[in-house]
């Protein structure tokens, strides 16, 4: 592979995973977000050569129609999208943030997720779905 | 982008062997990459050219331990997400783990790393697009930003050859924090007091701070906390959050008996390096804390400021962050420690 390939473009490219989205491929969007290791990042700023022995997680690794993860689950639920474009990394970070040290609030939810976009505006609706789970997991 | 090998190396004398080979011809031409987030955004801009570039995410540089004095030593390749939820960090030096977390989005923190984190280049908008003139990316070209688009740039520091802000927030607080960074090159080890690691633009805007080509930065290493010092960043910007600073304080401070006994203030936003504000700390030792003499310590740096044509607002936007950030210090706003 060309050492120039981002994580981003093999796994799009490359590998046809094309879940994950290029939005600003700048780090300015978070529709790029994977998980590596269980950690969330954006996969346009990194190559992949770098990640040879790592453990990357997609969207597509979450679940899928039919068996969907409780994150999806409750984006559909809440109507956590418009046009879907960030949507995935949305999710990703979403998931990331349920084992970070996030506070109880709508302003903690607002601020750990404030680095995924989203240009249709959905975010009252992301923010009532990632609480739903939330208070779902603590039950 | 322009084609570059890819090295990975495991060990550090691998990497100096590595860089120093390749260093040489001109300036850039072989980058260290840690979390990338500078790195391969400007590589993307064609801003960044390096025809090597060596991994060096499995040296063993990613340790927080604490020191004999006190202190503590912060490894190169810490994640600043790391950094900023470390228990010890959070509770000695407060000011650190909130300038971190003010940064960028949970993503990127989870990549940047306490060494790329220093060396991050200026968000400038000409820096970044290789159509403008710029001194800073093309020694000699002219800036483009003195009577351009520079409502984000410096009032402090600046020179007629470049008026580009640190963008760093991390790099205020280690300012405050009088940090020390610790280098590597081929000619052995070395450790630079962070006042001194940055250089101003001067008539050289491309040389930005003391290292050397091929060397690489090992730690930041910070003193022990003053006994009874509160320490705290305060950042003012365009949106609530992932967004650069337009104005920003870090304090550490000591009040006992009425009197302020020990102040250490930095700017981040207003200048072209990290701010260190030497004379309004000199403004506000022995006073009694009180809003006047705040406004005196914040009138003592920006006497200085020479704001350009879109940032004028900067000049009363700082000395309001100075102001605030002490008030709330002194108000036992920031964490206490020792006490
Ligand atoms: C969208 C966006 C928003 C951001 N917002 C903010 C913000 O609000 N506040 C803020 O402070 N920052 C912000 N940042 C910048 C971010 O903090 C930096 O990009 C990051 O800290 C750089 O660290 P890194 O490990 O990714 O560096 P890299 O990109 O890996 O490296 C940067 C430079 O340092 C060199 N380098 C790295 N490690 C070493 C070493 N150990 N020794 C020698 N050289 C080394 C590299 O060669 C390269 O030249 C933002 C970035 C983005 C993309
Ligand atoms: S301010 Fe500095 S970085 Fe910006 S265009 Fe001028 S020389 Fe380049
Ligand atoms: S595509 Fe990676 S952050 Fe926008």
């Amino acid at each position: 592979m060309d050492p120039r390939t981002t994580l981003l473009d093999c796994l799009r490219e490359t590998i046809h995973l094309t879940g994950t989205k290029k939005g600003c491929d700048h780090g300015q969007c978070g529709a790029c977000t994977v998980h590596i290791n269980g950690r969330r990042v954006n996969s346009c700023l990194t190559f992949a050569a770098m990640h040879q022995a790592d453990e990357i997680t997609t969207i597509e690794g979450l679940g899928e129609p039919g068996r969907l993860h409780p994150m999806q689950a409750a984006f559909v639920e809440h109507d956590g999208y418009q046009c879907g474009y960030y949507t995935s990394g949305q999710i990703m970070s979403a998931v990331a943030l349920l084992k970070e040290p996030c506070g109880p609030s709508d302003m903690d939810v607002k601020e750990y997720l404030g680095g995924n976009i989203c240009r249709c505006g959905a975010y009252p609706n992301i923010v009532a779905a990632v609480q739903a789970v939330r208070r779902h997991s603590l039950l | 982008m322009r084609a570059f090998t890819f090295k990975q190396v495991a060990r550090q004398e691998e990497a100096l062997l590595l860089s120093d080979a390749h260093a040489g011809a001109s300036p850039g031409e072989v980058r260290f990459i840690a979390g990338g987030t500078t790195l391969v955004d400007l590589m993307k801009l064609n801003v960044e050219r390096p025809s090597v570039v060596i991994d060096i995410n499995r040296l063993p540089l990613d340790k927080i331990e604490t020191t004999p004095d006190g202190g503590v030593r912060i490894g190169a390749l810490v994640r600043n997400g790391d950094c900023a939820h470390h228990p010890l960090l959070q509770s000695r030096y407060p000011a650190l783990s909130q300038a971190l977390l003010s940064g960028a989005s949970a993503q990127l923190r989870n990549m940047a790393t306490t060494g790329g984190n220093l060396l991050q280049r200026t968000r400038c908008t000409y820096f970044r697009d290789t159509v403008w003139t710029c001194n800073k990316r093309v020694p000699g070209s002219g800036c483009s930003a003195i009577g351009g688009a520079n409502r984000m740039l410096a009032i402090l520091g600046a020179s007629e050859h470049c008026i580009a802000t640190n963008p760093s927030d991390m790099n205020v607080a280690l300012t405050a924090l009088e940090a020390t960074v610790h280098l590597q090159g081929k000619e052995g080890e070395r450790s630079v007091a962070i006042d001194e690691f940055f250089h101003r633009p001067g008539t050289t805007p491309h040389i930005e701070n003391v290292l050397r080509p091929g060397e690489l930065i090992t730690a930041v290493s910070l003193p022990a906390p003053a006994p009874g010092s509160r320490s705290l960043y305060l950042k003012l910007r365009d949106r609530a959050t992932y967004e650069f600073a337009l104005a920003s304080a870090a304090v550490v401070l000591t009040a006992a008996s009425g009197r302020i006994t020990h102040v250490r203030l930095a700017l981040g936003g207003v200048g072209t390096v990290p701010w260190r504000a030497h004379e309004a700390e000199a403004a506000l030792l022995g006073k009694g804390p009180s809003p006047e003499i705040f406004r005196r310590a914040a009138e003592a740096v920006l006497q200085h400021a020479r704001p350009q044509s879109e940032n004028g607002f900067k000049v009363e936007l700082a000395r309001r962050c100075i102001t605030h950030a002490l008030t709330t210090a002194v108000a036992g706003g920031g964490e206490q420690y020792g006490s």
